[in-house]
């Protein structure tokens, strides 16, 4: 049974991505784009794989489109016609999707207990987990301790792609003569999605702390964390306008966010150093090797979640000080 | 005996629910212009919501399942309708009116100035 909706969930993902491939809408392509995170979200969940799908849920499928959104209000809705090329394309694409379909005859089968994938170094991942930080959650285990290098250099990345919209981007806000009258931005004269977004606003900054916090016990973590929270204080500026989420949130905040979030996750590594450990190796942070671990994961995931909230909340805000301008 | 009583009654919800979003779906598509077809969309956000997920909710029992299922479904109750209105809305303010079938062209677009 599960194989059959896995089967029409991919189904319906080709469809998408050709739809996307064909529109010349880029406004349709967008609202395609979110549509194939969705499903992309729904197909890792049946694989199992419930932290994936949840970022996948959130950034994918929420963020990504705001951002998009924010991208084609400077822009325009049509694609422009480029004649020609397209011979080129279709050889590379096809080329490549040969190439693959020949790599995927080696793949073992979907679940196969003999892939080597669970054979290297899962089991141990596994049996060592409730010995060395005794948390549920293996994934949150891996990501923030096992592999806590990788997900530094994730952190950095958020930091670095953050800085970059930032130097494009970036506008230094707009002196706004006191004569001019404010232009109406968000919604403020919709009396209805106000009223139900002004209650739904602090459940989802709610849900994204539990997100964060319960990452040890459940699907979550700091990256889901960051993009829900962020979804919310978007969804604020959508209704309120945006100059109302940068006073609830200034851009001051926001970069502290994204500076401190990246710069708590390597203090935390260095503080290990000066313990006695090894870089990361959170075991040293307290007298209880086993609590130390799970005090450095809780404390790097909070560094993770500050880092991608802040890093989304300034792209988002530069697109919109753009839009403002024109 | 109230179990089996309880499994009908789910089923026939589930099931119902279930023509709620193929006939959305169904009119979404075949609809002659956009005011309609969202009408017939947010049949989907909320009728079929609703009974979809009572029906889910008399198969989960008293459970946390069931408690997670009606903050679902109290969710999707307050945005679907939200969407459809703030979907609406914008149309209205782009410029496209809602007429009846004369000067509606076949895809729904206003051919009317």
């Amino acid at each position: 049974m599960i194989y059959v909706f896995a089967l029409f969930l991919l189904t319906l993902l080709v469809i998408t991505a050709v739809a996307i491939v064909r529109t010349e809408n880029l406004f349709v392509a967008v609202m395609l784009t979110s549509i194939f995170s969705l499903l992309m979200a729904a197909n890792f969940f049946i694989l199992d794989a419930a932290d994936v799908a949840l970022t996948e849920a959130a950034v994918g499928a929420g963020v990504t489109t705001v951002i998009f959104l924010s991208a084609l209000a400077l822009t325009g809705d049509w694609e422009k016609p480029r004649p020609g090329g397209r011979t080129v394309a279709l050889g590379t694409v096809g080329v490549l999707a040969m190439l693959l379909i020949y790599a995927s005859f080696d793949k073992p089968r979907l679940g196969d207990p003999e892939a080597p994938v669970h054979q290297h170094v899962a089991p141990w991942y596994l049996e060592k987990t409730p010995e060395y930080m005794d948390i549920p959650n293996v994934v949150t285990a891996i990501l923030s301790s096992f592999r806590g290098y990788d997900t530094l250099g994730e952190v950095f990345v958020v930091f670095a792609a953050c800085i970059g919209v930032l130097f494009i981007l970036g506008v230094k806000p707009a002196r706004q003569t006191a004569a001019a009258p404010q232009p109406v931005s968000g919604l403020r004269h919709h009396l209805i999605p106000q009223v139900v977004g002004r209650l739904l606003v602090p459940f989802i900054v709610l849900f994204g702390l539990y997100v964060q916090f319960h990452g040890e016990y459940g699907p979550g973590g700091g990256f889901q964390a960051g993009a829900i929270i962020a979804t919310g204080v978007i969804l604020y500026a959508l209704l309120e306008g945006e100059a109302e989420a940068l006073r609830a949130v200034p851009r001051s905040v926001l970069l502290a966010l994204v500076v401190g979030g990246a710069l708590l996750y390597g203090a935390v590594g260095v503080v290990c150093m000066l313990k006695g450990g090894a870089f990361l190796d959170y075991s040293v942070l307290a007298a209880d090797p086993v609590f130390g671990q799970q005090l450095g994961i809780l404390v790097i995931e909070a560094g993770v979640g500050m880092a991608v909230c802040g890093a989304l909340l300034s792209i988002f805000h530069a697109f919109a000080a753009r839009e403002s301008m024109t | 005996m109230i179990e089996l009583a309880l499994d009908v009654v789910s089923w026939v919800l589930l099931a119902v629910g279930g023509a709620c979003v193929l006939i959305g779906g169904i009119g979404g598509l075949r609809l002659p212009n956009f005011y309609t077809r969202i009408h017939a969309a947010s049949l989907t956000d909320t009728m079929a919501t609703l009974l979809i997920f009572v029906g889910m909710m008399l198969q989960s029992g008293l459970s946390l399942a069931t408690l997670k299922l009606f903050a679902i479904m109290l969710f999707l109750l307050l945005t679907g309708p939200t969407a459809t209105y703030a979907l609406a809305n914008a149309a209205l303010l782009s410029g496209l009116k809602p007429e009846g079938d004369t000067g509606q062209s076949k895809h729904g677009e206003n051919t009317q100035p």
